[in-house]
């Protein structure tokens, strides 16, 4: 779109900037500048490839790691792993499934983070991390919690395995212009009240099919106050009300965080890239398809009831009684939900007793993550009958923690510090919950089953999940 | 791609909204390499329910699931695709869709039919009346028909095409690599590479 003059907003300016090819009726062709790789997603596209005798178009914007199905835990605590070590997986199938992607990488000619690598991890952890996530950049990944990376303004979605190797083969995608949409956050947010809280009260409000259609842009005060950390996690929930992508426009807050980072341009090119970020924020007479506003001043610690991140409340409230929902699908959901969640309704939030607490995951298991767990637990020990896991999102996250002294005050209070991975977010690895135990948990999913077959899991931040694990119920920091 | 022009079967009515793919496929058959071969990890949790209604004999060899609102939110797994066409469905029905899985089921010939929840309602009512009820699903008219009820459904005319013709992306693609090579061309210096 040379030459283009009305007034845009950031979602826009990214796609206009990456459009290779556009046609009436057709689908815009989007170049891709970054595609990751995970061990889960990209077997059967390897596979197309190979059929088709295919190759990577572009093996220097290709990442991929080792996350989904690692293990997080060696009986030994004197074990290191060693680069590339394949010995603690127990399982054959998770154990052929890395190995298909070692080989892969390998045949390939592709960068992986494996196993033991001072760079493995959640692979939305390590894009910021590294520096390879920055603004105006398109990403994708076979995940769908691939917007984390819009918190740093550049457009990210998650894809299909077809679609994986598509981008594979060519380094782009047929995509068909979504709506844009704002998410104006007023006012700031609380003292002991974080981005968790602020993105489970944005899902309650609007639902899980709220963004549906859409690219959103996250803006306002409260949004502009948050860390880098705290942007990701907002923007990693995107999903969950069905955004397309969820975008922040990058500011001084992202360039800081980016600078000195291993992928981040140096020199002159740090200079041409600054630039060049700093005229992607939206303009100032813009306009967005849809609007939402919220007051952050309003937000207080929050937590999901039910079995989908939409059914969430207060966590001073309670239960809720499904016969007062609207909308006949509502109640249904409602009625359903309770069953599986073996809830009454009217019972006060702080009265559920837990048997796991869990920090971690893409939403939650960075540094600043990791920290405010830490201080909340300084002082405590985790609730008899309880068992608290504490995961980061990548080895370079445990290192840094570790050099703080973060480790010793989980153990000291009687959490498990493990290796990073996506551990007891998704049910797919060795940690997971057994039939009927509930779990407060920093994931983004709180779905059926979600973290093992039976469990019941409410979605929770670093600090609640802390307070609860020492008090045995859900808790806010305050309470202890 | 298999072809989808039209399609006349028996539907499942699947009473409930948001089903993510976590219920159609549950992670820990997300652990295979291969394409094909998801059919017992279909719906795997809610089977061991002897009264779902997957375990129900009158509706055994249906091929249209007719589900409610948010049927396929969540993860991006295509494995839901899969696992859905490993036991027999060529279309969904459903008020509305997860974005992610509506995408992968148009790459995989799995028709993701949008209708009203009213319409769907209907088709629900009729189908448990009577489980043999033939539906048609016609992506050459765009319609959804039931005895003598149509119901019109959206797609996009370049997504029908494809599917009617059952054209590979990447083929589609590829007659435009001189377009790529050419935007390739352009890209700033301080654009990341990771190699």
């Amino acid at each position: 779109m040379v030459g283009v003059t009305r007034p845009r907003t950031l979602a826009e300016k990214v796609w206009d900037a990456h459009v290779v090819r556009t046609a009436e009726g057709e689908p815009d062709l989007l170049y891709i500048d970054l595609h990751l790789l995970h061990e889960v997603t990209s077997p059967q596209a390897f596979d197309g490839l190979r059929l088709a005798g295919r190759r990577v178009r572009r093996p220097d914007l290709t990442l991929a790691t080792e996350d989904h199905n690692t293990p997080t835990w060696y009986d030994d605590p004197s074990f290191r792993l060693r680069r590339g070590d394949l010995l603690t997986i127990a399982d054959p199938t998770s154990r052929t499934q890395i190995e298909t992607l070692r080989r892969n990488c390998a045949e390939f000619g592709l960068r992986l983070h494996p196993l033991g690598d001072e760079n493995q991890g959640i692979v939305h952890v390590i894009g910021p991390q590294l520096g390879v996530t920055q603004p105006g950049m398109t990403i994708v990944c076979g995940d769908s919690h691939t917007a984390t990376h819009g918190a740093l303004g550049a457009l990210a979605f998650g894809i299909g395995t077809s679609e994986v190797e598509h981008v594979l083969a060519t380094q782009t995608l047929p995509q068909a212009r979504p709506k844009t949409m704002a998410v104006n956050v007023t006012g700031e947010l609380g003292p002991g009240v974080t981005a968790k809280d602020l993105v489970l009260a944005l899902i309650a409000q609007v639902g899980t099919g709220g963004g549906r259609g859409h690219i959103v842009e996250y803006r306002g005060e409260a949004i502009r106050a948050l860390s880098m950390e705290g942007r990701m996690t907002v923007a990693n929930m995107s999903i969950e009300w069905g955004a397309k992508a969820g975008l922040i426009a990058p500011d001084e807050t992202t360039f800081a965080y980016l600078k000195g980072r291993p992928n981040a341009p140096q020199g002159a090119d740090w200079d041409a890239a600054v630039a060049y970020w700093r005229t992607l924020p939206t303009d100032a007479d813009a306009t967005f398809d849809a609007e939402i506003t919220l007051d952050a001043g309003r937000i207080t610690p929050f937590v999901t009831w039910g079995t989908n991140p939409g059914q969430g409340a207060p966590l001073g409230s309670a239960v809720p009684d499904p016969e007062e929902f609207v909308s006949e699908a509502d109640r249904t959901a409602a009625r359903r939900a309770l069953e599986y969640m073996d809830l009454t309704p009217g019972t006060p939030l702080r009265d559920l007793a837990v048997d796991v607490v869990f920090v971690g995951s893409c939403t939650n298991g960075r540094l600043e993550d990791l920290r405010a767990a830490a201080d909340v637990l300084r002082g405590h020990r985790v609730a008899d009958g309880v068992r608290m896991l504490v995961v980061p999102g990548s080895a370079a996250v445990r290192e840094a923690a570790e050099a703080e002294g973060l480790d010793k005050v989980f153990a000291d209070a009687g959490a498990e510090w493990r290796f990073a991975g996506c551990s007891m977010c998704l049910g797919m690895n060795p940690d997971t919950l057994k039939p009927g135990q509930r779990s407060a948990s920093t994931s983004n999913r709180n779905f059926e089953g979600r973290q093992g077959r039976g469990g019941r899991t409410h979605l929770v931040s670093p600090p609640v999940a802390a307070a609860t694990a020492v008090a045995g119920r859900l808790a806010a920091p305050a309470d202890l | 791609m298999d072809k989808f022009t039209t399609h006349t079967g028996t539907a499942v009515p699947l009473r409930r909204s948001n089903v993510d793919t976590d219920q159609i496929i549950p992670a820990v058959y997300l652990k295979r390499v291969t394409r094909t071969g998801f059919a017992d990890g279909l719906f795997n949790a809610w089977r061991e329910d002897p009264q779902f209604v997957l375990n129900d004999p009158a509706y055994s060899g249906a091929s249209i699931l007719v589900a409610g609102p948010e049927f396929g939110t969540g993860s991006s797994r295509e494995h839901a695709v899969w696992a859905l066409r490993d036991w027999g469905f060529r279309a969904v029905i459903s008020p509305r869709f997860g974005d992610i899985f509506r995408g992968n089921a148009l790459k995989e010939g799995l028709l993701p039919v949008e209708l009203e929840l009213k319409a769907v309602e209907e088709i629900w009512a009729r189908i448990e009346s009577d489980p043999r009820t033939a539906v048609t699903v016609d992506l050459t008219a765009r319609e959804v028909r039931l005895g003598e009820s149509t119901w019109s459904f959206p797609l996009d005319d370049h997504s029908r095409w494809r599917l009617m013709e059952g054209l590979d992306d990447i083929g589609l693609t590829l007659r435009h690599a001189d377009d790529i090579a050419a935007y390739e061309a352009t890209r700033p210096s301080f654009k990341p590479a990771v190699a």
